[in-house]
């Protein structure tokens, strides 16, 4: 499981993150409500979940609720028999 | 079924919460023409306030210029005032073909077509152009009618960090197996007036056979030697695939906007695209205008070079007086604030000493980065901007936030 959520992590940093941001993102941190992924850029995430766990997320799972922290993409992946 | 009061009492909570959220928009009132000193009522009720205007989009201050108002008039006595039917059954006249034609010389492409607006372009065109097969690379920061022309879409979407180029790039490799990619990007960013690295993208398109879409409305006009754009200032013009742009802004500010580019892509969007197929263009009023505008410009660059001119004396005068703003070169200047509170309270404060300028904060821009937006014109004269730095500086010493870093600032005030 710590596997997957350091994938997340590392994946949100890199696609999200510019050099000159402050602070750091951990599994907690608020994603969508917090501002570092926007609704219009959630986009690449849901891609690279379904890339790499190999599933199909239908819109209606991907919420901004859903994507909104390392830890509920995890939840949200047990749907889906990611642990 | 009448507005019941289920109805009533859903949308009044909706409303409430938008109140609650601090995102409630109020109109303010202009009882002038729009120009760079306006009388203004806000709030509703209250005495107009004469004010020096530091947001608007006039950026060639040519929205009531009397030469423009007088091709307008020239536009309703030979044209009439409507044209009650779209395009392509019995909307086009000859002076739509006319400025069509003027468009394309001006911004130095093939074709254009004329849309009611440049939301509408945007909402228009992806659509038009591309497939499911095909992918939408956008720059997170585009305006939001970009957002929702690709959402519009059926070509898949993807984004890259602001203007990172190293990032688009990544992008172009991971999309190589789509049928066309289609780099997306505003040629100057509208919330922090910089100015997309056009040069590069196109190396990067040619590079992985992709198009180039500019949305240049906060360009036209006034960036590059010319003013001719975005595209002029980067030295890639006739390489750009698609321009949309606006007349809504520095060429004359009426409304109007238009998809100028390749042949092909103009065509498609006669063909397919729904805001142009399924309403009314822009009126002959505005398109006399907007004709007027364009010849204006095209004979000299006095206009723009005064903006210029303008623009450098605002950004000096900020830097020196100690405030933090978004370097850059263009008339949109960001006077960085950093918290949401401080921006409103900042812009309440200056609008008491007549000068009028929005503050903006999170969500339009992102967290911990409010700021007051000003805006230059070449309506401007110099002793408006001394009056409004003036303005600026006493405020700025108010709040204590001169000479101050970003984190002084957001240690007093919080992000």
């Amino acid at each position: 499981m710590s596997d997957i959520k350091d994938a997340i992590l590392e994946y949100v940093k890199e696609e999200y993150l510019d050099e000159d941001d402050d602070g750091d993102v951990t599994y907690d941190t608020k994603l969508i409500s917090g501002g570092i992924v926007d609704s219009f850029s959630m986009i690449s995430l849901k891609r690279f979940l379904e890339m790499k766990y190999k599933i199909q997320i239908p819109d209606a799972k991907a919420t901004p609720e859903a994507f909104d922290s390392v830890n509920r993409i995890v939840e949200l992946l047990k749907e889906f028999d990611v642990k | 079924m009448s507005f019941s009061d289920k109805s009533r009492e859903i949308m009044s909570r909706e409303l409430e919460s938008i109140k609650e959220a601090g995102l409630f928009k109020e109109e303010r009132i202009i009882c002038a023409p729009q120009n760079s000193e306006i009388e203004v009522v806000f709030p509703l009720g209250s005495e107009e306030n004469r004010v020096i205007n530091m947001c608007a989009n006039n950026y060639l201050g040519l929205s009531s210029h009397p030469d423009v108002i007088e091709a307008a008039r020239k536009g309703l006595d030979h044209r009439g005032y409507g044209m009650s039917s779209v395009r392509f059954i019995c909307g086009t006249q000859d002076i739509h073909k006319q400025l069509e034609d003027k468009l394309s010389e001006f911004l130095g492409t093939e074709d254009t077509i004329l849309f009611p607006s440049c939301m509408d372009a945007n909402c228009g065109v992806f659509e038009a152009v591309l497939n499911e097969e095909d992918v939408m690379i956008a720059d997170r920061l585009v305006h939001a009618s970009i957002v929702d022309g690709m959402r519009l879409a059926k070509a898949q979407q993807d984004t890259y960090k602001h203007s990172n180029m190293g990032h688009l790039e990544k992008k172009l490799q991971l999309h190589q197996d789509k049928r066309i990619r289609m780099i997306i990007t505003d040629g100057n960013f509208s919330m922090d007036g910089d100015l997309a690295k056009l040069d590069e993208i196109v190396a990067l398109a040619e590079k992985y056979d992709a198009l180039v879409f500019v949305d240049d409305s906060h360009a036209s006009g006034f960036i590059g030697k010319t003013g001719k754009g975005t595209h002029e200032h980067c030295g890639v013009m006739g390489k750009i695939d698609i321009i949309t742009t606006t007349l809504g802004k520095a060429l004359g500010g009426a409304s109007g906007g238009c998809v100028s580019g390749r042949n092909e892509i103009v065509e498609m969007c006669r063909q397919k695209a729904r805001p142009y197929l399924f309403s009314n263009t822009i009126a002959p009023v505005i398109v006399e205008g907007a004709l007027a505008v364009l010849n204006m410009i095209s004979r000299n660059t006095e206009r723009r070079d005064k903006l210029e001119k303008n623009t450098e004396f605002w950004r000096k005068g900020l830097k020196e007086a100690g405030f933090v703003i978004k370097e850059g070169e263009t008339p949109i200047v960001p006077v960085m604030l950093f918290n949401a509170k401080l921006s409103q309270d900042f812009a309440k404060d200056l609008y008491d000493m007549g000068i009028y300028a929005i503050g903006f904060f999170f969500p339009v821009v992102p967290k911990g980065k409010a700021r007051i937006r000003t805006q230059l014109s070449a309506a401007h004269e110099m002793h408006h901007l001394e009056k409004a730095l003036e303005a600026f500086i006493k405020v700025g010493k108010k709040y204590d936030i001169l000479n101050k870093t970003k984190q002084e600032i957001i240690e007093t005030y919080g992000d």
